[in-house]
Formats: structure tokens, sequence, C-alpha cells
């Protein structure tokens, strides 16, 4: 391994932390949107896994991974429209019952993996494109401009959230459904209904975050292949205090640690390999214990909403 | 808040869980479907598996000991308003710790080493549980992603274990390298209760327990503190109760009672730490605390049934072919349904009409369910 300059291999770490900054930022913005109106859906880790099956098998069966983003794409919001209508309209304890959302996609994605596929193959996936020009510039160009679109498009996603979030109308309705319901409502602002659509693309995007870790990234599925990256990205929206940029700021950091961790081992550093993988837990642990004061929280997250009080 | 009580709500009760239950098997049956195979067969393979023989029977008692345990610390942790999701977690510290002690003084007689490596368990557990409540208690932290990360750091200990320092020198020497610990000292294996089968003395002592939690919780102060605690945290405050003290202690009660959970399923099943000890027990434990209504003496016939579902699927795995991994989707189905029906049981009112009347503010701290906003959002 000596043959790598350090150069190269300080490259080689950032290069990975971005990619791998990608299905976080696609499960935290969507989790951000749910909460921010006022919804905690936990059980973001079973959709990505559904999201990451959806988009292998389509993307195996249809041999274009396109079909297969898609594909996590509708699960995902399926998923998510079915989470909303347990939290929302039956007003169930959220936490709970996103529990229990992750139990089923759990049990439904390894069954679905052993009837239909029972072994581990590979899909065809999305290539690195190389941005013209922006890539070819010296350190930054490989870190930054030679990735799939899938990881462009994370990063994209991010000041368009802040857009959407702070400058729109509809944002501007998220808000306030997440912090003070009874007023919005009184405003004429259909809480429920922006409830749903923000735990719907939150289920959305956590299906296009699984997709990433299938088709934008190993072309393979296995069980298990979110490894608690879903529970992670529900922490991130604490950590990033329900804003887009911290969000990006908390992605960026767990995902460098990751690419760290990764780079460790190919570098054959001698370290036992299971703490290399317990840093990005304890560290989720650190960062929400470091991170969060509750005075950044939506005021009516967890709160279901109901008319009729008064 | 108005109290009902009487036979039609706990009918209604009883009804909404069933319904739960069947709902989530016809949707089962669909995802038979989906997966190709004859839901008639499939579910003839699961549930008459169970109750046919000595070996169904015995086989589901033993998977009902570990949920039990598990089903009655959730059931603390519930009703003191904090949501342990770190089950798993919890039980492979427990069966970690106590193997430790247990390969540590093999030669010591069993009437000191069995309590000692119980013990090793319980605190094992009640460490890794308590350690997610100081975090809510102190620092505000979110104990649902917290005891997550907790399972996960577990599992990869458990891993680093059970593959270097604690691994059976039998492996080393054979060069087979399986990762799991050395046969504990055969004198503190619990003893079978049924010869020729798995069923051991776990179930006693579970149930032993799920008597001693309902004393605890609705006959001593400590246990009334932590229900106020859960029931109404502000009025607890106002009334002097420290709450976030009884949230440490009900997390470290519902860690104690999966670290139990763990090593009884070493010492009466396993009789060795392996990978994947845990099982998903963890998860389970929460679907029968739910189905048992939160209440320690309901999670016995909980525990059955869901450990006779769980063996079902395995047996209908052996004989027709369909992954059992299917049970853990019918009961993640069981949960949406059982809190998702939570409204019809504390306004039925819905179900009789659509008159949306008022007055029901305060209901929403009724019986059971930790489902202050609260709860979740910190």
């Amino acid at each position: 391994m000596a043959t790598i300059s350090s150069q190269g291999i300080i490259v080689g770490i950032l290069a990975t932390g971005i990619r791998l900054a990608a299905p976080f930022l696609y499960a935290s913005l969507g989790e951000m949107f749910a909460q921010r109106s006022g919804v905690f859906n936990l059980g973001l880790e079973g959709i990505m896994m559904m999201g990451a099956f959806a988009g292998f098998m389509t993307s195996l069966g249809t041999g274009s991974p396109w079909l297969g983003v898609l594909a996590a794409i509708g699960v995902g919001a399926a998923l998510g429209l079915l989470m909303a209508f347990i939290s929302v309209t039956m007003q169930a304890e959220q936490g709970i019952s996103g529990i229990g959302l992750h139990m089923f996609c759990w049990g439904l994605s390894g069954l679905l993996f052993r009837v239909y596929l029972g072994f581990i193959t590979s899909c065809k996936g999305f290539g690195p494109w190389n941005i013209p020009v922006l890539s070819k510039i010296p350190f930054l160009g490989p870190v930054l401009f030679q990735h799939n679109w899938m990881v462009y498009f994370s990063l994209l996603l991010v000041p368009v959230s802040w857009f959407v979030l702070y400058r729109t109308t509809w944002g501007l309705k998220v808000r306030a459904v997440g912090t003070t319901p009874q007023a919005a409502d009184t405003l004429g602002v259909n809480v429920n209904a922006i409830r749903y659509q923000c735990v719907v693309l939150g289920g959305a995007m956590a299906g296009l975050a699984g997709a990433f870790l299938t088709v934008g990234q190993a072309n393979m599925y296995a069980d298990n292949i979110t490894a608690g990256r879903g529970f992670i990205a529900v922490a991130l929206v604490y950590f990033g205090r329900w804003s887009p940029v911290g969000i990006l700021l908390g992605s960026l950091l767990f995902s460098m640690m990751n690419a760290l961790q990764l780079w460790i081992q190919v570098l054959g550093i001698s370290f036992p390999y299971e703490f290399a993988v317990i840093l990005p837990y304890v560290m989720t642990i650190a960062a929400l214990a470091v991170a969060v004061r509750r005075v950044w929280a939506p005021t009516a997250l967890g709160k279901p909403f109901r008319r009729e009080a008064g | 808040m108005k109290k009902r009580t009487g036979t039609s709500d706990s009918l209604l009760q009883a009804g909404v869980l069933v319904g739960a239950l069947v709902l989530a098997l016809l949707v089962g049956a669909g995802l038979i479907l989906l997966a190709r195979a004859n839901p008639i067969t499939a579910y003839k393979a699961m549930f008459t598996g169970p109750v046919s023989g000595k070996y169904g029977i015995t086989e589901s008692l033993v998977k009902a000991t570990p949920l039990l345990l598990v089903g009655l610390g959730i059931v603390i942790s519930f009703r003191s308003g904090i949501l342990n999701i770190g089950g798993e977690g919890q039980m492979v510290a427990g069966s970690l710790a106590g193997a430790a002690v247990a390969l540590a003084f093999p030669s010591w007689p069993a009437i000191v080493l069995l309590p000692m490596t119980l013990i090793a368990g319980v605190l094992a557990g009640a460490l890794w549980g308590g350690i997610a409540g100081w975090l809510k208690a102190r620092l505000s932290v979110n104990e649902i992603l917290s005891t997550v990360m907790l399972n996960q750091i577990a599992f990869q200990l458990n891993l680093y274990l059970i593959r270097g320092p604690m691994i059976d020198p039998q492996e080393v020497a054979y060069g087979t390298g399986c990762p799991q610990t050395a046969l504990l000292p055969r004198s503190i294996w619990l003893p079978r209760i049924i010869r020729g089968t798995r069923f051991h003395w776990g179930l006693v002592i579970a149930i032993a327990f799920a008597i001693l939690v309902y004393i605890f919780l609705w006959r001593t102060t400590i246990g009334y503190r932590m229900r106020a605690s859960g029931a109404g945290p502000q009025a607890a405050k106002a009334a002097g109760i420290r709450v976030e003290n009884y949230q440490i202690l009900a997390m470290a009660f519902a860690g104690g009672f999966a670290g139990l959970a763990g090593i009884v399923e070493v010492l009466g099943v396993h009789h060795r730490v392996l990978e994947g000890l845990s099982g998903g027990y963890g998860f389970s434990g929460i679907v029968v605390a739910l189905f048992g209504r939160l209440h320690p003496l309901g999670c016995i016939p909980a525990s059955i049934l869901f450990g006779a579902l769980t063996l079902g699927a395995d047996m209908m795995q052996r004989a027709v072919q369909i992954p059992a991994a299917i049970v853990m989707a019918i009961q993640g189905l069981v949960v949406l349904f059982v809190v998702g029906s939570d409204l019809l049981i504390r306004r039925p009112d819905l179900l009789r009409s659509r008159r949306m009347s008022g007055g029901s503010a305060g209901v929403a701290g009724k019986q059971g369910m930790a489902r202050q906003g609260k709860g979740v959002s910190n």
C-alpha cells in the first residue's frame, strides 16, 4: 500500500466521504420535511431497505437503473402513505408506529429477497459522470466532480430544500403546521393534508436513499444492506437542527468518518474491524448528546392534530 | 380525566387486539401470494405446527421465554414514558456478561455460580439500558435513537468478543474458527422441564417475574411514581416526583429484563454465546408488550401466542419453503394496527357515531400507551 501517495489517500477519503453522504442526505432531508410538519417517522430504515430492494430488482429485471430509481421512489412513497395514515389519520404514537413500519419492511424485504433472489448477484447501476472541465481540476476534481448523478443530485437537494422550506408558501405552511397547528388551521391550512404530503415526500426520499445503496453504489443487494443508516439519518435531522445546511454538515461529518474507517481497513492499518464499524454509532450518540437542545425542535413534533380541542 | 371501566371497554380492547391480529394475518396472506405460494397451505403449516405434538408445544414455550422477559422490561419502560427499542443490544450485553462470569469461574459450585451468572447478565443489560436512560434524563438524547445505536454497538462488540478474546479455544485448536464461546459449565445449565425437549425452567422464572412486575408497578411507591412519570410527566413533576430519575431507573429495569432474557437464553437453550442470539426478540418483545396491553400479566399469554407464531413460521419455512422472515412483517403490521387502533380505544364514540364532540382533551393520558408527544420528540 506504500504506492498510494498521501495526497492520493486524502483525495480518496474525501471523495468516498462525499459519495457516502448521498444516502444520508436523501433520507435526512426527506425526514426533515416530515418532522418539520410534526411527524416523527422512525420507519426510515425499513423504507430504505425496501427502496434498496425495489431499485435492485427493477434494475436487474429491466436492465434499467433509472426504472430502478423510479420503483424505489414509488415504493418509498407508498410506505410513507402507510405511515401517514397510521400517524396522522389514526393519530397513533409515532415512535412505536415507526418501529412497526420498520419491522414490517424488514420482514418483507427479507421475505421477497429469499423468494425472488436468494443469492448475491449484481445489477446494472449508474457509472460515474465526470463533469467536463471541473473534474480536471487537481484535487477538487476527483473529490467533487467524478461521481454519478445521484451524488450530485443529493447535494443539489440541499439548496433546493432550503428554498422550498423557507421561500415558498408550501414551506411556510409546513413550518406552521409543525409549530402551531391550531393557528395554521384557523388560517385555513389543511394541517393533515400538509402532514400527509411531507410524510409521503419523506418516504419517497428514503426510497431514493435506499436505491442509492444498490443501483447508485454497490450494484448488488444483501440482507440488511442499510445497516442502521436509516436510523442514523433520523438522528442527523436532530443533529442538523431541522435545517438543510445543518443536515448537510452532519451528513458530511458522518460520511467522512465512515470513509476514514473504510480507508483504515483498505490500508491494512491494524485496528479491530468491529471497532471501526462501531465508530459511526458512537459518534451518533455523542453528536446527539452535544447538539440536541429541544429549543430547535418543531414544537408540535410527535403530537397528532385534533381539531376539536378548546 | 374520565375513566371508562366495565366490560364493554375491555371487550372493545380485546376486539381491537383480535382485529389487529386478523387484519395483519390477512395482509400476510397477500404477502404470501406475492411470494408465489398458497396462503392456505402456508397458514395451515404455520398454525397447526406449534400445537401438534410435544415438539411444537414445548418449542413454542421455549420461544415465549425471552419474549416474555423482554416484554416485561418494555412494559416498565413504556409505562414510565420511555420507548425502549434496545432490547436486542441489552440481550446481547446480558448474555456476554453472564457467559464471561460463568467461563471465568467454571469450577465454582453451581449454587454460587448460577446466581452470579444471572446477576451479571441482569446488571450488564441494566447498564446498557441505563446508558440510554441517563442520556435522555441528563442530556435530552432521544432514547429511541440512542437505543438503536446501542444495539449496533452491542452487536459489533459481541462479534469482536466471540471472534477474538472469548472464542472457544477448541475452535482455535481445530482451526474451524466458528465465532462462538466455549460451552458454559454444565452444572449451571437450566434444567429441562420435559426430558427430550428444550423446554427449560426459564419460562417459570419469567412468569414469576411477570407477577413480581405487576406487584412492583401497582403495589409499590416506586412503581407508582414510575407510572405517574409516564402518565403525565408535568403532573408528576408538580407532585414532587423526580421524573428524570425514574426514567433512568425504568430504562435500567427494561435493560435488566432484556439482559436476563439473554443469559437465560444462553443457560437454557444454547449453553454458549453465539452470533444472532438475540434473534429479533428485542423487537418482538415490543409486540408482546403492546399485545399484552402493557400489563405484565397480559404479557404471559401474549408471549406464548407470539412464541407459537414465531415457531410456526419456522415450521412453515421447512414444510412449504416460505421464508420465516414473514413473521417479522406480520408482527410489524400487528404493531401498526394496534397503535393505529388506539384512537378507537381512546375515542370509542368515533366508532359509534361520527359526531365530533368536544370535551375529550383530557382523555389522552388514559391508561397505558406512553403517547405523550414529549416521549418521542426530545
